[in-house]
């Protein structure tokens, strides 16, 4: 189950408050931005912190609206927020008062049609899909960063969403668990063959999760390149995938596109500053 | 003797290391049964201090009588049922003001709190409300309700009233924005959204609020029967206190103060059943 996603010349403003003239006036987070996100494929979107990533998944997400521009899933219009889509989010979003199975059973509630059994059900079997079986009765501070983080994606699994939208879900972990859940997600990717679109601002994360990577310009937030990554990460249990040659060649690649747009800005904020 | 700082500061697993060992850190220092004897042993003191220093002439034994004298009045108020009656009578009053208040406040708390017009429209005047002392509106109340039952309900609906209002509107009104996220991706409606997320995560502030009323109702209830009233721990106190019944007038006052404990740890075991999830 997958669903394609196209943004067309979709750009968001908000309204903001000069920190020094203390003026409203408007804000181009993102402007007449272009993607195109193939049923089944697996994008990462990867850009520096504040180019306007979330505000592309919270309009995919149906979050928020654009100011301009479209946004469709297989080619009808979002509008809203649907259970054709999931999210996850940086920050731990478990109701802290729900067992790590509440947790996902309260996705199923929203969903509605299942009988308490089913929801149980559906809870363990999405739980198992994570590893974490054992711990369907811990309370969310009972729980490690990594280990809430897979209760979400359990979460946004169990209703079978036709996207998977993350924004950042392994930003606030360590390395080593974050890429555990890296490799985990892959291997969920590919049971599920759900479409993910998964924004980070670790340009490794980028190329070790994405079939491809979109790179994001900022201010005001757009593509400016997309690259086709071709890894072998089925190996990734034996080998280390980070460590070889073509995958430090993307992470180059990627590193001097982003560069390329930081160094002029830089230059410029010196030149204020001086 | 650890010192708040070196208790604070102790070396501890960290939350990994707990994990790994699927168990708890614990201190060597924070058994049960000690902190518990420690507490038993200050009340033993206070008992000793109010037992000797009447007896021992640092205080007058006549308006302070020894414990014992007081104790011994208490048993016998207790057990030819004069003190089942004032008891029972106080209980009745502040245990119907105090479940009305919370009955209406809780509702009436999330309607203000869910919209922000209402909200910002009544807050102050809620402020005004909530910091008038009950016992300054009691005339108000006898005046219009008369001295009989209604009168002192009325008072003790007051008191636990704001408290628990405005917890309701703070702990709707705080909800963390990134849960309200996630039901709105799950397409969650209103109602559900109220249900599911806003009330749960606002029950802890609620509590508070709660917990705050239990104490106000005996507090206040206690005041109005003194006023007026013929039965009623509040009455009773009055009562004996011009009779120069002082050993039933301090007998009262125990009573009081344990019936006082009782509704709070009554409240905050409650508090803790309804919050299992939350970290210790
Ligand atoms: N609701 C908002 N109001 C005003 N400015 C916002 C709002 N949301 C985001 N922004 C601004 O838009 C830009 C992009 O934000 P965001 O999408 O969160 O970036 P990223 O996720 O890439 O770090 C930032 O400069 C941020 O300050
Ligand atoms: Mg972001």
């Amino acid at each position: 189950m997958s669903s394609r996603i196209t943004l067309d010349g979709v750009g968001q403003t908000f309204w903001v408050r000069g920190d020094e003239d203390k003026q409203l006036r408007e804000f181009v987070a993102i402007e007449n931005l272009d993607l195109d996100v193939a049923a089944g494929e697996f994008l990462t979107v990867v850009g520096p912190s504040g180019c306007g990533k979330s505000t592309v998944l919270d309009l995919i997400a149906g979050l928020a609206e654009p100011t301009s521009g479209e946004l469709r899933i297989d080619g009808k219009p979002i509008t809203g927020p649907g259970l054709d889509r999931s999210v996850v989010f940086q920050q731990y979003t478990l109701l802290p008062w729900r067992t790590a199975a509440g947790n996902v059973e309260f996705a199923l509630e929203a969903k509605g049609g299942l009988s308490k059994k089913e929801r149980a059900a559906g809870a363990r079997e999405y739980l198992e899909l994570v590893g974490l079986s054992e711990f369907a009765n811990r309370y969310p501070h009972e729980l490690s960063g990594g280990m809430k983080q897979r209760v979400a994606i359990a979460r946004s699994l169990s209703y079978q969403p036709e996207v998977l939208l993350m924004d950042e879900p392994f930003g606030a972990l360590d390395a080593q668990t974050r890429e555990r859940l890296q490799e985990e997600l892959v291997g969920i990717w590919k049971r599920t063959g759900t479409t993910v679109v998964f924004i980070t601002h670790d340009i490794e994360e980028a190329v070790f999760l994405g079939q491809r990577v979109a790179v994001m310009s900022a201010r005001p937030g757009g593509i400016k390149a997309i690259i086709n990554v071709d890894l072998d990460r089925d190996a990734a249990a034996e080998t280390d995938v980070r460590a070889t040659r073509e995958f430090a060649a993307y992470r180059h690649r990627i590193w001097s596109l982003l560069r390329e747009q930081h160094a002029p800005a830089a230059r410029t904020e010196e030149l204020v500053h001086a | 003797m650890p010192s708040l700082i070196a208790e604070k500061t102790e070396a501890r697993p960290n939350p990994r290391q707990e994990e790994a060992a699927r168990a708890k850190g614990v201190s060597p220092g924070r058994r049960r049964a000690v902190s518990v004897a420690r507490g038993v042993a200050g009340i033993l003191t206070l008992a000793l201090i109010w037992e000797l220093a009447p007896t021992y002439g640092l205080v007058d034994a006549y308006f302070i009588p020894p414990l014992h004298v007081v104790l011994e009045e208490w048993w016998q108020m207790a057990t030819d049922g004069e003190l089942a009656k004032h008891v029972g009578a106080s209980l009745v009053r502040s245990a119907i003001g105090f479940g009305l208040a919370i009955v209406v406040a809780i509702p009436v708390g999330a309607a203000i709190a869910w919209y922000r017009p209402v909200r910002e429209f009544s807050t102050p005047v809620l402020e005004v409300f909530r910091n008038t002392a009950a016992l300054a509106i009691l005339p108000v109340f006898t005046l219009i309700l008369g001295i009989g039952e209604a009168s002192k309900i009325s008072i003790v609906l007051y008191a636990c009233f704001f408290p628990i209002l405005l917890a309701t509107i703070s702990g709707v009104a705080t909800v963390d924005p990134q849960l309200l996220r996630s039901a709105k991706v799950l397409g969650l409606s209103p109602v559900a959204t109220f249900r599911k997320v806003v009330f749960p995560a606002a029950v802890p502030t609620i509590f508070t609020g709660i917990r705050i009323s239990g104490a106000a109702a005996i507090l206040v209830l206690i005041a109005a029967e003194m006023i007026g009233a013929t039965a009623g721990l509040g009455f009773l106190i009055n009562y004996a206190q011009f009779n120069f019944l002082i050993p039933k007038m301090y007998a009262a006052i125990i009573t009081t103060a344990l019936l006082g404990v009782a509704v709070n740890y009554g409240l905050v075991a409650l508090e803790r059943r309804f919050s299992r999830w939350r970290p210790a």
